[in-house]
């Protein structure tokens, strides 16, 4: 009984939450990891792209609900998602138009295009703070639990409950789809290929014809689509606040790195590598080990190795670690 | 026109905007701007170290200088009575354990034979060592801040004049850039900034989450001064005297002779770090960095270090800008760690790099001065626009109200316009690199 206490707690403070963040980075680290793929750059404006895609899918989904639209037990924001998606799009290939292009045409250096990503960040920050404002935004509606504690307790009367929220549910559910569709894209379309192509050799594929500013242009589309869909999913598992998406920057670039950077699979392991790293190392274990340890040895502490405030410390001595010692990240990414 | 006639003008143009504020806001506002401008100037100086000699990306200014401000209290501030009896050398002990964890890992890392056995020795000495370091800390850190917490709660400082902590600051700052620099450089360009984005995080969340170092968000107020207080000038019949005789009601010329004093101290500081940062451009350890900027294939062939140069100067950069931060927390008075931003202390140092000139001191001076005032000015700006803007709207109309609260957001947006322009039509900022 203890021990199936203790599975039940692990699974319900630790599994699930960290499964659910680390689809969250997952969906953000291979948006990161195809511009770096594709433009080769690191692009620090990737958060805030999260911010305004999640922003304008929360417009529409109080736009919805004032008109009295729902999904039912789904959030209404799943509805509004096309539109924030399509909002994406267009700035992402705006700003490409505007901003990104010319730097491209004249092969400036890679740095250059971060800091132009800087200044990107910076821009897009205070459109999102100056549509919505700087403050925590909900937008979730529906039904909370797909298992809430209490009825789990009730069912299998053990005395931990487990609880799995709609929105974890979700954060799943999509960002298997996506990945699959994403994995499809690239493995088996003619556009995806191509993508790989100039990916892997840029030279090589504009001689064998392929269009430089064609793979570019779908490039953009779907990192648009990945970071309006992570942003959205973060916002309605934790809570919409400008702010934190440029917070989230650092985990979702250590997720990119760790797998690897321009490395689609590596940038999904590395996700779930930061995201449960992170979810262990500021759980405080003493709720699971009171059922595993003998009354004598229970902990006196709440044997947290380290308190949430530092979870970002967390990310940041993984990403030291594999820039030490594997600087190509655990799957073959293309930076040296 | 010449560089020289050309160069005079524009920093004749920005003091000409920072003296309309003077006579139209008020000479506290302007003295205040000039105080923040060098500040500004010196910080920037520091990235221009980094980014136009040498073409590092350092997206971690705002860490660097924050341990600039935590040096001002360390140094600075008194001892908190009992505090170090209570846990002082508990905490010592703790760091200086966690310390030797550290250098016992690499020392195995570097001894042993590569293999399971020396990962698993590694991850065990880490293991023990963490347990170790939080088994001592812990208790220290309770009984530290177990004193008076509504007042101190913390160690305090050592008490020593406050002028010191302003290279000690610098030092604080070079010692994180080693540990980044060790790391990231050598490898891609993004992996520094990268890095350097976390290092700043990270140091921010441990000013705000250590009360016993910083007091945290309770925030220390009071760090002694290096120049006389408004209250005690006031109070001075001295002062009060030859204020009146240049016809100056004692309170604001009490303000504005402590804000002058400031000027000087940090024109000074300006002087003496524009005038290395000038020998080291000319020098041959300069050429040798714009060498490496700018082909490190080349300067790699000519049998230079590229790595241990790249080192160097990131060192520098940073201890310049850790100087910075322990002089404004100087001037405040107090350390907030809760107002360091990115925006703030990162991004507005580029901007003022970029739009100054990169790879020229003088650029990275103007740029200082100029994207300060700049700053503080568009606030007002942004508001007068605003209520331009929405002046033919209805009274109370939601658009409006929201119009006008969101202004003090413009500030981002103008600063990422301002880089992004600049960039693109003048890529070599006001004052060119020559």
């Amino acid at each position: 009984m203890d021990l199936l206490n203790a599975i039940v707690a692990f699974l319900n403070y630790v599994f699930v939450p960290g499964v659910a963040y680390g689809s969250q980075l997952a969906l953000g680290a291979l948006g990161v990891t195809l511009v770096y793929g594709i433009l080769r750059f690191s692009n620090f404006a990737h958060g805030d792209t999260m911010a305004l895609g999640a922003m304008a899918t929360v417009l529409v989904t109080w736009l919805f609900q004032s008109w009295g639209i729902s999904l039912g037990p789904l959030p209404t924001a799943l509805l509004a998602l096309p539109f924030g998606i399509a909002f994406a799009i267009l700035l992402l290939l705006g700003t490409d138009r505007a901003v990104y292009k010319f730097y491209r045409v004249k092969k400036a250096k890679p740095v250059i295009l971060v800091i132009v990503s800087l200044g990107i960040t910076f821009i897009y920050n205070g459109v999102t703070r100056f549509i919505i404002g700087a403050d925590d935004q909900n937008f979730f509606d529906g039904q909370r639990f797909i298992i809430s504690a209490r009825e789990f307790k009730r069912a299998t009367g053990l005395d931990e409950g487990l609880s799995f929220k709609t929105t974890q549910g979700i954060t799943i559910v999509t960002a298997i789809i996506v990945v699959i569709l994403l994995f499809w894209f690239l493995n088996k379309t003619r556009a995806g290929k191509s993508m790989r192509a100039y990916s892997d050799n840029e030279d090589l594929a504009l001689l064998s014809g392929i269009n430089p500013e064609r793979v570019v242009m779908i490039t953009w589309m779907i990192v648009a689509t990945l970071a309006t869909i992570a942003g959205v999913l973060y916002g309605l598992d934790k809570s919409f606040k400008p702010f934190t998406y440029f917070q989230l920057l650092l985990p979702i670039f250590a997720s990119a790195i760790v797998g690897g950077l321009g490395n689609p699979v590596g940038a999904i392991a590395g996700g779930f590598v930061i995201a449960f790293s992170e979810v262990t190392i500021t759980y405080a274990w003493k709720k699971i080990l009171v059922y595993l340890m003998p009354e004598s040895l229970e902990p006196s502490g709440l044997v947290q190795l380290l308190s949430t405030d530092y979870k970002f410390a967390v990310s940041f001595v993984i990403l030291l670690i594999v820039l030490l010692f594997k600087p190509t990240g655990l799957f073959k990414g293309q930076a040296v | 026109m010449n560089d020289t006639l050309k160069n005079t003008l524009l920093f004749a143009a920005v003091a000409l905007l920072i003296m309309s504020v003077g006579f139209q806001q008020s000479w506290n506002s302007a003295l205040l701007i000039i105080a923040m401008g060098l500040i500004s100037s010196i910080m920037a100086l520091g990235v221009n170290l980094q980014w136009g000699f040498a073409g590092l990306f350092n997206v971690g200014i705002m860490g660097f200088v924050a341990l600039g401000g935590l040096a001002a209290v360390l140094v600075g501030m008194p001892p908190t009575e009992g505090a170090f009896a209570a846990g002082g050398w508990g905490v010592l002990g703790a760091l200086l354990l966690g310390a030797g964890t550290i250098l016992l890992a690499i020392f195995v890392m570097k001894r042993m034979d590569a293999g399971w056995l020396r990962t698993l020795a590694v991850i065990g000495v880490l293991v023990a060592g963490f347990f170790l370091f939080r088994g001592l800390l812990d208790p220290s850190v309770e009984r530290i801040e177990e004193i008076n917490p509504a007042q101190t709660g913390y160690l305090g400082g050592l008490g020593l004049p406050v002028l010191i902590a302003w290279p000690v600051g610098g030092l604080f700052a070079a010692a994180a850039a080693w540990i980044i620099g060790k790391t990231a450089l050598g490898l891609r360009s993004d992996y520094l900034a990268i890095a350097t984005l976390g290092i700043a995080e990270i140091i921010i969340a441990v000013l705000k989450n250590e009360d016993w170092l910083t007091r945290g968000v309770k925030n220390v107020i009071g760090v002694p001064r290096p120049v006389p207080y408004e209250i005690d000038l006031q109070n001075s019949a001295a002062f009060v005297e030859r204020a009146a005789g240049l016809g100056f009601d004692p309170v604001e010329s009490s303000t504005l002779w402590v804000k002058f004093l400031y000027i000087i101290l940090f024109a000074a500081v300006l002087l003496i770090l524009m005038w290395m940062a000038q020998r080291a451009l000319h020098s041959p350890w300069g050429r040798m960095l714009r060498a490496i900027r700018d082909n490190e294939v080349a300067a790699e062939a000519m049998g230079k270090d590229v790595t241990a140069r790249h080192l160097q100067v990131f060192i520098l950069g940073s201890a310049i800008c850790g100087i910075a931060g322990a002089m404004m927390t100087t001037m405040d008075g107090q350390l907030t760690p809760g107002t360091y931003q990115p925006l703030r202390f990162t991004f507005l140092v580029w901007v003022m790099v970029i739009v100054g000139g990169s790879g020229n001191n003088l650029g990275a001076v103007l740029g200082g001065f100029l994207i300060w005032f700049l700053w503080v000015q568009v606030e007002p700006m942004g508001l007068w626009l605003m209520n331009a803007i929405t002046s033919g709207m209805a009274e109370g109309s939601p658009l409006k109200e929201h119009l006008i609260e969101s202004a003090a957001h413009m500030r981002l947006l103008t600063m990422g316009l301002v880089l992004l322009l600049v960039l693109r039509f003048s890529p070599r900022g006001l004052i060119p690199e020559k």
